[in-house]
């Protein structure tokens, strides 16, 4: 109970903020009643729903390949400690590095179009799923893979019913950053180079000054992202808890 | 050796034929000639249904042994038979209960004690049967549905032999299972341990570092020399078999912990010598 009064305080305080900034610059941002109405509009237009379409398409590419290839890659360090240990700062490194920076190259590989945006969307996401889930597999206790040595199982058995069942924990984290930095990656892609899609919308609102459909923006990916966000949180925190 | 020879004739029983053999054993960890040696040839063999304690100083090697008898780690030199055929991996028989707790947080009591039968595609009948004898036998009934993390340390590593005692193995090793108990629950869990083991007829072999438990629970006891450890001396203790820890009360008890103190003294002080610790 305590907990969803926190919830709504914290909407309340936001609000209260947000109507304070648009007063102190209307020309910045609009109301959050006249930002929340506009995004209302949007979403019952037809003219918007194609753009939504073809950001969802390039984001679940994206978030597939981001997933499927950082599962893949960070399992597969994790279970060779010697692979891991050199593979751990060249991931960092890459993932420090502005990877709007690549976005040019990345343009000149696929064109302009959905496959740069699954490949912008993918880079972003990949490192810190494959991070998360390597270092997942490496803090497992060793005791559970002698346990499933004596037990005798298969490397498939092992993989399948211990090493990834006992990281899905850091797994659930990782793809919870993974899922946000992909999403990411796709509207940028979608705000320099193209010419379909939720980035794209917003990228041409900027170009018009068109403040109110900024915001209604703003807001319609805050509310997807907000609940994919929280139900990943609820899924991170439920699976801690059970092995804490 | 009074204490062994008073034991011999105490016990009365038969010799029961060797389960395991362990043939000039070694383990070095790293080069061979310049890496660590855990082991000095070692040489043992356990009967067929007996209850085996190792002792020795910390760092001596124990849970080396219990690794290279388990088929979890390859002697550098020497050979170890089970059941007649030389070790070359995990053998079909062999079940081990760490000192670490073993328990997969992700699945319920049931679900932990049954998952080597369910890896092995036994029956769901035959599954059920032994969860519920197992469930008995270890007091996890009302736990049942519970997660590992709602347990206690002892009530985790009484999952963990559960585990261990469903697959039926012919031969139990334990690795200081009760290292992180307090002294009361230890107690309870020797009981319980020992009850598996009149139950199941197994061979048990544990490594432990407390003389109490060792003498209490044993029908002998290896002690190992400090490091690269070996088996200097074996106490038998002459317990019947139906025992529990209210043996300690014994008159012999006292002369059988005196016995293994007394060995292991000298190596314990060369241990710390040697800079000796887990």
């Amino acid at each position: 109970m305590k907990r969803a009064l926190d919830f709504v305080l914290l909407i309340v305080v936001g609000f209260v903020f947000w109507e304070a900034m648009h007063l102190a610059a209307p020309f910045a941002l609009t109301s959050p009643v006249e930002s929340v109405a506009k995004a209302w509009s949007m979403a019952l237009s037809p003219v918007y729903w194609p753009h939504v379409a073809e950001t969802a398409k390039a984001f679940a590419y994206a978030l597939l390949l981001a997933v499927g290839g950082g599962l893949a890659l960070g399992l597969s360090l994790g279970l060779n400690r010697t692979s891991a240990e050199v593979a751990e700062p060249i991931m960092i490194s890459v993932y420090s590095l502005p990877k709007v920076t690549l976005y040019p190259v990345i343009l000149l590989v696929f064109g302009l179009g959905l496959p740069a945006k699954v490949a912008f969307g993918t880079i972003h996401g990949i490192i810190p799923v494959a991070i998360f889930a390597m270092n997942a597999v490496r803090n497992l206790p060793n005791v559970h893979l002698k346990t499933g040595r004596v037990l005798r199982l298969s490397r498939w058995q092992t993989l399948t019913t211990i090493v990834v069942p006992g990281a899905l924990p850091e797994i659930v984290s990782g793809l919870r950053i993974g899922f946000s930095v992909t999403l990411l990656g796709v509207l940028i892609g979608e705000m320099f180079a193209s010419q379909r899609g939720v980035g794209y919308v917003l990228m041409s609102a900027i170009g018009v000054h068109d403040v109110a459909t900024i915001m209604a923006s703003i807001v319609l990916l805050a509310i997807v992202a907000v609940s994919a966000s929280a139900f990943l949180l609820w899924l991170d925190h439920r699976l801690h808890h059970r092995a804490s | 050796m009074a204490v062994h020879e008073q034991a011999v004739a105490a016990r009365g029983d038969g010799v029961q034929p060797v389960h395991v053999s362990v043939r000039g054993v070694t383990r070095v960890y790293g080069d061979p000639v310049t890496g660590i040696r855990a082991l000095a040839p070692t040489d043992l063999s356990l009967r067929r249904g007996e209850f085996y304690s190792v002792i020795g100083p910390s760092g001596c090697g124990k849970s080396t042994l219990l690794d290279v008898l388990a088929g979890l780690s390859r002697p550098t030199t020497g050979t170890i038979e089970f059941e007649g055929r030389v070790l070359d991996g995990v053998p079909d028989g062999i079940g081990v209960v760490f000192q670490e707790d073993a328990c997969f947080a992700w699945l319920t009591v049931s679900d932990n004690i049954t998952f080597g039968l369910r890896r092995a595609g036994v029956d769901p009948a035959e599954i059920a049967r032994r969860l519920d004898y197992a469930l008995r036998l270890m007091g996890l009934v009302d736990f049942a549905t519970s997660y590992p993390a709602q347990l206690s340390g002892g009530m985790r590593q009484r999952v963990c032999i559960a585990r261990t005692l469903v697959m039926q193995p012919r031969m139990i090793l334990l690795d200081e299972p009760f290292g992180a108990l307090d002294a009361q629950t230890r107690l309870i869990m020797g009981d319980e341990l020992l009850k598996v083991w009149r139950e199941t007829g197994a061979t048990v072999l544990l490594i432990t570092h407390a003389l109490d438990e060792a003498a209490m629970l044993s029908d002998r006891i290896g002690i190992m020399s400090a490091r690269p450890g070996r088996i200097i001396e074996e106490v038998e203790t002459g317990w019947p078999r139906e025992r529990d820890s209210r043996i300690a009360a014994e008159h012999s008890f006292g002369d059988i912990t005196t016995r293994l103190w007394s060995v292991l003294r000298d190596e314990s002080l060369k241990s710390v010598q040697l800079g000796g610790g887990r």
